[in-house]
């Protein structure tokens, strides 16, 4: 369908072409005018064929996009909206996950150094009643003390299995905004497929009208200087890449090499 | 000794936070961006600063020149504990004088191997 009115064009700029030597060879510029009117009148046909086409399209994508400012459900329709707010739903499930493994972490952490600071001092003084070397009434203090440890340790130990499990239940984010995530990424590519279809319009509007964009400035366009002291977040595919360190220990040869 | 923590992000303050703490580095504080930590530094008598790169107003980076550029602060060791990974940004940190550089995902014991070599060159 998009290439019916470019090769309309282009057939009858083939066909006249011989036809307009011809008659430039003979002379006959009436003839010659006449064929140049002609192709472009099929040229400006053609012309407002793609524009209008291009219109169209433009019209459907923005449809499509639910973007249009002048609707009135447009901030609660947009997918680009929506798409933000579904971002922003990772943002704070991933904040409230991280920060109830830390609580409960913070809160295990504790537990753990009683149990082990007090098997420690135990097993002193329980060595020390192995090897004979124990008063008996220091042994009734020894034997209180196992007394409160054993069941601490169990109090502690169930506290720290539910601790675990509540850890690993706060994982479960990972299931909700893993499938959010790749909404976004359908959406994004539904948008880019669209976009590339826009461009290959205007590219024949282009071709029609005979207007050439050098790639070379809009490259330079898009290489705009970065700011490199804004930093740039994580490397996604920092194997793929030479100028990406990839550990801890590539950091650390490269700052050896610099004289750290 | 008294530490400031630069991260925007809060769990991973409390994260280094808690690395520290394990350390015996009781006495922390923290900053949500350089352009907080910044006066915190110049009116605080901390010994030493963990920050991250990427942050919104001002950038690790800038907070570890604006440090360097500072007579009273100029020699307070510093630590970039950051996701930012290419071979340039190492390089710029060091030349703006950075004392360390761990890169995100990092392991306890990256944090404490780093902080160690700091105060032993620091010391001796």
């Amino acid at each position: 369908m998009q290439h019916d009115n470019n090769s309309e064009f282009e057939a009858a700029v083939a066909l006249h072409a011989p036809q307009l030597q011809q008659s430039f060879a003979q002379g006959d510029l009436q003839e010659a005018t006449r064929i140049i009117a002609q192709i472009s009148r099929i040229r400006e046909r053609t012309l407002y064929l793609e524009v209008g086409r291009l219109t169209r399209e433009l019209h459907n994508a923005i449809i499509d996009f639910d973007i249009d400012p002048r609707n009135p459900h447009a901030q609660e329709m947009s997918q680009i909206t929506d798409a933000s707010e579904r971002l922003q739903y990772v943002v704070n499930m991933t904040d409230q996950a991280a920060n109830s493994a830390l609580d409960l972490v913070e809160k295990s952490a504790p537990l753990v150094t009683y149990i082990s600071y007090e098997a420690q001092s135990l097993t002193a003084d329980w060595q020390r009643f192995m090897r004979r070397d124990m008063q008996a009434d220091e042994f009734r203090l020894l034997a209180k003390r196992i007394d409160v440890f054993l069941l601490r340790s169990l109090h502690d130990s169930d506290q720290l299995s539910a601790n675990l499990n509540e850890i690993m239940m706060a994982q479960g984010f990972q299931d909700l905004t893993g499938q959010v995530i790749k909404r976004v990424i359908n959406l994004i590519a539904d948008i880019e497929s669209n976009l590339l279809k826009l461009v290959a319009m205007a590219g024949q509007v282009d071709r029609v009208a005979g207007i050439e964009h050098s790639t070379e400035d809009l490259r330079k366009q898009n290489h705009k200087k970065k700011n490199s002291n804004a930093g740039e977040g994580p490397q996604i595919h920092a194997d793929k890449l030479d100028d990406v360190v990839t550990d801890q220990v590539d950091v650390d040869d490269l700052l050896s090499s610099l004289g750290f | 000794m008294k530490i400031l923590i630069v991260d925007d992000f809060s769990t991973m303050r409390r994260i280094i936070k808690n690395l520290l703490r394990d350390l015996g580095f009781t006495n922390t504080a923290e900053a949500d961006d350089g352009a907080t930590a910044l006066p915190m530094l110049q009116s605080g008598s901390f010994d030493f600063l963990v920050t991250d790169w990427n942050m919104p107003i001002m950038s690790g980076l800038d907070l570890l020149r604006e440090v360097r550029a500072d007579d009273k602060l100029k020699h307070l060791p510093v630590l970039m504990v950051t996701a930012e990974a290419k071979r340039d940004q190492i390089i710029t940190a060091a030349q703006a004088g950075v004392n360390g550089y761990v890169v995100k995902p990092f392991t306890a014991e990256t944090l404490k191997d780093k902080i160690e070599k700091i105060f032993e060159r620091v010391n001796g």
